[in-house]
């Protein structure tokens, strides 16, 4: 019982997402993402130019484990804003695309709120070239 | 094989199993990653993490192992 109180990988999780109004746990970084949902997740609130904390997961396994548990949510990437969890890729491009989420973090909606995709935009318009 | 392939039949089914009045449209031919739109009456008045949850649930540890991905849509009518 007193082991939860009693680690501190958990304790140091749960003071971040205490201490950053918008922090999103994922695959590798903003910058340079390791996966395709953490990059969309990442996309959006980029899209919405709103300040974010993020931590890459990747380096220790631990991360991943304790965050779970603590969250009580499976997958990565994860977005807490104001210390509750709002979810993971799907429901924050559905929030992103509907203008919830730019009303939760009092950003404006782009006009151009196309579906969120982070950085390289040059292969995909390769891509919809040869479709 | 110690593990079996998850399908999309596997998926809707076990969904539309656990969760009271469940309808799931599941897609994904690899195997692995998979894209399931679910509709069932008890989701109203849940958040969407809720909403999600309930669906997490019926995977519980397969997620991020033998199914690597679940793209999820949920609706409650």
């Amino acid at each position: 019982m007193s082991d939860e109180t009693q680690n501190p990988l958990r304790e140091a999780i749960e003071d971040a997402i205490r201490s950053n109004d918008v922090i999103l746990f994922m695959k590798g970084t903003p910058e340079q993402p390791m996966c395709g949902f953490s990059a969309r997740t990442a996309g959006a609130l980029q899209a919405l130019e709103v300040p974010f904390a993020a931590v890459d997961i990747l380096p220790d396994p631990r991360i991943r484990q304790e965050l779970s548990a603590l969250s009580n949510w499976p997958t990565i990437p994860q977005l807490f804003v104001r210390g509750e969890l709002v979810g993971g890729c799907d429901i924050v491009t559905e929030m992103y695309e509907s203008g919830e989420l730019a009303e939760l973090l009092g950003a404006e909606q782009p006009n151009d709120a196309a579906p969120a995709e982070a950085g390289q935009p040059a292969p995909l318009s390769i891509e919809n070239r040869l479709s | 094989m110690a593990t079996s392939m998850a399908t999309k039949e596997e998926l809707k089914a076990r969904i539309e199993a656990a969760i009271p009045g469940a309808s799931a449209e599941v897609r994904g031919d690899d195997g692995h990653h998979f894209e399931a739109v679910v509709t069932a009456p008890t989701f109203a008045g849940l958040s969407r993490i809720a909403q999600h949850r309930l669906v997490y649930d019926v995977f519980d540890g397969e997620l991020g192992g033998r199914i690597h991905a679940l793209a999820l849509q949920t609706k409650a009518d």
